[in-house]
């Protein structure tokens, strides 16, 4: 007997066999993956009872229905509402991450006051009473002066109670100057006004159509509802329809559709007019429809009996494929087969509004693609294009005026445009710096940050100075909100009652009900309720105009017997509405479609982007469903999404093309400075194929200032890059890019 | 040439010679090597089936004895007398407090752990910190409603015939998952008898998808992994 090495491996082996043959190291890898998802800093909710609630997302105009997962009260998940006309239980990555808005760090917590200079973050905390007598004081100076009119109010959306609301507290007390933050809508809007003689939002029936011709839509980038095209893309695959996708730039939109065309950007009403001319030149297009239900589209005598050249001569003359391949950069066979494909579906439509749509884009261009529409009979019918219904969503009784607001509400608004015109908030910097209209006294900024989203951010800034008292309803610490004198917190959208009216381009009237589903978290009062409770400082005919104890019950009031409904479901959808026929659609004077209204002359009129020939370069701004670029800046959650060839620890990449590059001589990642006669910006370089040669493009939804840690100060805000250009006709902001210049930095 | 050969003798001299060792020492140390792989292998075997089972949970007690058998027989409604659905359709799971006190207001028996319950929980308004068998992490989604409503079926095929017993088991926990016991079975290999053994994820699929054929189970289609996992 000798005990040697040999013997303990032997003792080795046979651990080895014996374990291998009990239960514990299958056990233990089991326990062991299980304990990694266990360690104590990956955050659980509680334990204990969970609720769910309905509501509505109201952080874009998608309108989505949701249903928030709350454990013992607090809120641990956003999930889509099954069942939701909208967005039929679908989420975004958005609306998924807002309960990190509720509970992140940027939250105002109780009303403020600036102490600092402005801008530079020092506030005192004031009481709610204090901050309303404050602001109701300095409103009454104004008004007693008969300096009504020079206070102004720019919201974020057009649409909705609160809004509305906002736009009674203005005339009530004798100002003109009620904006919002403008959108494709409002462009679409006008040319329908025009061509169909009918205002209304666009209703664009998507999940009926069969070839899907997108001048530079988003459609999977967060134009319109969001996640209701995520749901017709569905559609459309299942139902083998065609989307082409028209844009300078491989967007994942154009990555998704069956065909990209890249096209120089700015001639995409060149294109549709190119379209046009071969549908009209082949015989393709919908002779019932053109012969029967529309006008101008032959060459007629106008009223002051000059001949005017109809739609059909235009385009024959002034697009045909060759003109319009020198323009767009597109092959003509392509104009030509793209037409033919196009006339030959079923139920073809075209759309426009670039990326998301929120720079209302060229008026002559949505009527270009509006046109195209029509020569193919896609208005007014199944998978077509139509003006939603007016519905009277909110009823509301007059306000009756005293003598000082009729006398504001009849001057011209700060911009000199007469009333009911498109809102053209893009002038409002320019017309306070050029001094020309009377100054401004006093802004009210609801739920809109025009300091981060509107063009050339320096300029806003300059104009923003000059006015000498700015207050902000914001929840969060956004730019704008950090640039003010007050700040009077809202409440989000988890903590208050408020209605969410049509979802953009959705072709339903639907109205959806945000409920509390949180208690409020901090200080913060429903912009409503500040509204309210502001009209009833001042006294008088302004209070009047507000008979309501609270929001809630002015929402009842102006809801009416929806409001049973949308308590109940959580929407209301009007069934009875249904599109108007070709024979009842047009209100134009001849009760037809109209090729060519007497307002605007359909042609390609490229919009005057800014830039000489020192800018070699055109910088396109592009829109992500993973970067919220508007008022709601990119949650935690959202930010993580983002590849890291567009931002890289604070570094924005500008996309471009090897080719570009390599002229320019620059290697992917090299630092360097985008320079526009706006203003400048350091970044790095991504070279993409997917892009233009001499084309270069930044996402919106960065460089932030303000927000909080996770957010501020991570790369360019393309904006601040980029000027309005005014829309010849519209006066809505049509910029879609600038002439810029790369440098090495 | 003669290189060549003088190798060869070499090597076949190296085999003769190892040959030649291991059998000389064969009667010494083959028995040890044996022995040895004996020891090694029972006591792994002893280790892997005895000592790390009873190492791996730790044992706690619950702080009331429950008796669900004298309950069953008082209530109306069978389990779901204390374990209903609320209005909205989702699953009260374990009563709480405000529930017990509708009978529990004033002790009910001399029973010296009801009237520890009612001391201790019911007068100090006090949660009892029940200790719950059959807790699912965190990760998972699942719908007490549409098992019980819409399958029909019985609570004791997960459960077990739980609302038979007259005393509150030892509650085990997993000291490295923090898992209740019941999750992964009584048994250390896994192997169960009866339906409610096991509450892993197999276990919900091995139902799953024999009933898919009946149930049109959303599980086994595409994206099933988030109709738990969300
Ligand atoms: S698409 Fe818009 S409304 Fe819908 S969930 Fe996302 S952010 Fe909210």
């Amino acid at each position: 007997m000798k005990i040697d090495r040999r013997s303990f491996l032997s003792l080795g082996i046979g651990v080895a066999a014996g374990t291998a043959l009990s239960p514990l190291p299958w056990k233990l890898t089991d326990d062991l993956s299980i304990w990694t998802q266990n360690w104590p800093w990956t955050p659980v909710p509680e334990i204990g009872e969970t609720s769910h609630v309905n509501s509505v997302c109201t952080l874009c105009p998608g309108g989505c229905g949701i249903s928030v997962r709350k454990i013992e009260g607090r809120g641990v998940k956003i999930e889509g509402m099954t069942g939701h006309p909208v967005n039929q239980g679908g989420i975004c990555a958005l609306g998924l991450s807002g309960l990190q808005l509720l509970y992140g760090p940027t939250r105002i917590k109780t009303p403020l006051r600036r102490i600092g200079k402005r801008g530079e973050d020092r506030w005192e905390k004031i009481s709610w009473e204090q901050a309303i007598s404050e602001i109701a004081e300095k409103l009454d100076v104004l008004r007693t002066s008969g300096n009504s009119h020079t206070i102004a109010g720019i919201a974020g959306s057009r649409q909705g109670t609160v809004s509305q609301l906002f736009k009674r507290f203005l005339t009530a007390y004798g100002s003109p100057n009620f904006f919002h933050t403008p959108s494709c809508v409002d462009t679409y809007q006008l040319a329908f006004q025009y061509m169909n003689g009918v205002s209304g939002a666009p209703g664009f029936d998507l999940e009926n159509a069969d070839v899907i011709l997108s001048f530079g839509s988003g459609l999977l980038d967060g134009w319109g509802s969001p996640v209701r095209m995520f749901k017709a893309n569905t559609a459309w695959r299942k139902a083998n329809a065609h989307v082409i996708q028209i844009e300078p730039r491989l967007s994942r939109t154009a990555a998704k559709a069956d065909r990209w065309i890249a096209i120089n950007p700015g001639t995409e009403a060149a294109l549709a007019l190119g379209v046009s001319h071969v549908l009209i030149k082949e015989l393709l297009f919908d002779k019932e429809f053109v012969d029967s239900h529309t006008d101008g589209f032959e060459s007629f005598v106008t009223s002051k009996g000059e001949m005017k050249k109809g739609f059909r001569q235009t385009v024959l003359e002034n697009y045909s494929p060759e003109t319009v391949a020198r323009i767009t950069g597109i092959d003509p066979s392509a104009i030509i087969l793209l037409a033919r494909e196009f006339a030959k579906a079923k139920a073809p439509l075209a759309l426009c509004g670039k990326g998301q749509g929120i720079i209302p884009g060229s008026l002559a261009e949505a009527m270009a693609v509006h046109a195209l529409n029509a020569l193919v009979g896609s208005v007014n019918r199944k998978g077509g294009v139509f003006p939603m219904p007016e519905t009277e969503i909110q009823v509301w009784h007059e306000v009756a005026m005293d003598s000082v607001a009729a006398v504001g509400i009849n001057q011209t608004n700060l911009i000199g445009a007469p009333p009911n015109s498109p809102c053209g908030t893009n002038q409002i910097p320019a017309a306070i710096l050029s001094g020309k209209g009377y100054p401004l006294n006093a802004l009210f900024v609801l739920e809109s940050n025009p300091l981060y989203t509107m063009a050339d951010s320096k300029t806003v800034r300059d104009a923003f100075d000059k006015i000498p008292f700015l207050v902000s309803l914001s929840s969060f610490m956004d730019e704008t909100a950090r640039y003010a004198d007050i700040v009077l917190p809202n409440h989000i959208y988890l903590e208050r009652i408020e209605d969410a009216p049509a979802p953009t381009g959705f072709p339903k009237p639907v109205i959806s009900l945000s409920k509390p589903v949180f208690k409020p978290q901090f200080n913060t009062k429903h912009a409503g309720d500040t509204l309210i409770l502001l009209a009833k400082e001042m006294g008088g005919a302004v209070a009047d105009a507000f008979p309501w104890d609270n929001f809630e019950a002015c929402l009842e009031e102006v809801m009416g017997d929806k409001m049973k409904t949308l308590q109940e479901k959580g929407f209301w959808v009007d069934s009875d509405a249904a599109i108007p026929d070709w024979k009842a659609a047009f209100k134009t004077p001849s009760g037809k479609f109209q090729f060519s209204p007497a307002e605007a002359t359909l042609g390609f009129v490229p919009v005057a982007i800014e830039g000489d020939s020192t800018f070699p370069l055109l910088l396109i701004p592009y829109e992500t469903m993973r970067m919220a670029g508007g008022y709601i800046a990119n949650p935690p959650f959202m930010t993580k999404t983002v590849e890291d060839t567009i931002l890289k620890l604070n570094d924005s990449f500008i996309e471009i093309n090897p080719k570009t590059a390599q002229s320019n001589q620059l290697s992917e990642g090299d630092f360097v400075v985008v320079q526009t006669s706006r203003g400048q910006a350091r970044g790095r370089v991504h070279l993409e194929e997917g892009i233009m040669p001499g084309v270069i493009a930044l996402p919106r939804g960065l460089g932030h200032t303000a927000y909080d840690g996770y957010i501020a100060n991570k790369g360019i805000n393309a904006n601040q890059l980029i000027g309005p250009v005014q829309d010849p006709v519209s006066g809505l902001d049509a910029a879609w890019g600038i002439r810029a210049k790369l440098s090495k930095a | 040439m003669s290189e060549l050969d003088g190798k060869s003798q070499t090597v076949s001299e190296i085999v003769v010679s190892s040959a030649h060792g291991q059998s000389g020492k064969e009667g010494g140390s083959g028995g040890v090597i044996v022995l040895f792989f004996f020891v090694g292998l029972v006591a792994s075997l002893i280790v892997g089936w005895v000592l790390f089972p009873k190492a791996l949970y730790s044992q706690k007690k619950q702080p009331i004895d429950f008796n669900h058998t004298l309950h069953n027989g008082l209530v109306g409604n069978g389990c779901e007398s204390c374990h209903f659905f609320r209005e909205d359709g989702s699953y009260s799971g374990v009563p709480k407090l405000a529930q017990c006190i509708e009978c529990h207001e004033e002790a009910q028996s001399s029973d010296p752990e009801e009237i520890k319950f009612v001391e201790q929980f019911v007068k100090k308004e006090i949660e009892v910190p029940w200790l719950v068998y059959a807790r699912q992490p965190d990760c998972v989604f699942f719908s007490h409603a549409a098992h019980v409503k819409s399958a029909n079926m019985d609570c004791a095929t997960c459960h077990g015939p739980i609302g038979e017993s007259e005393h509150m088991k030892l509650y085990q926990q997993n000291r490295i998952t923090g898992y209740s016991r019941n999750i992964w079975g009584e048994n250390i290999v896994g192997i169960k008898k009866n339906t409610w053994d096991r509450m892993k994820m197999d276990d919900c699929s091995e139902c799953h998808q024999k009933q898919k054929v009946l149930l049109g189970s959303v599980q086994t289609q595409k994206e099933g992994c988030f109709v738990c996992h969300k």
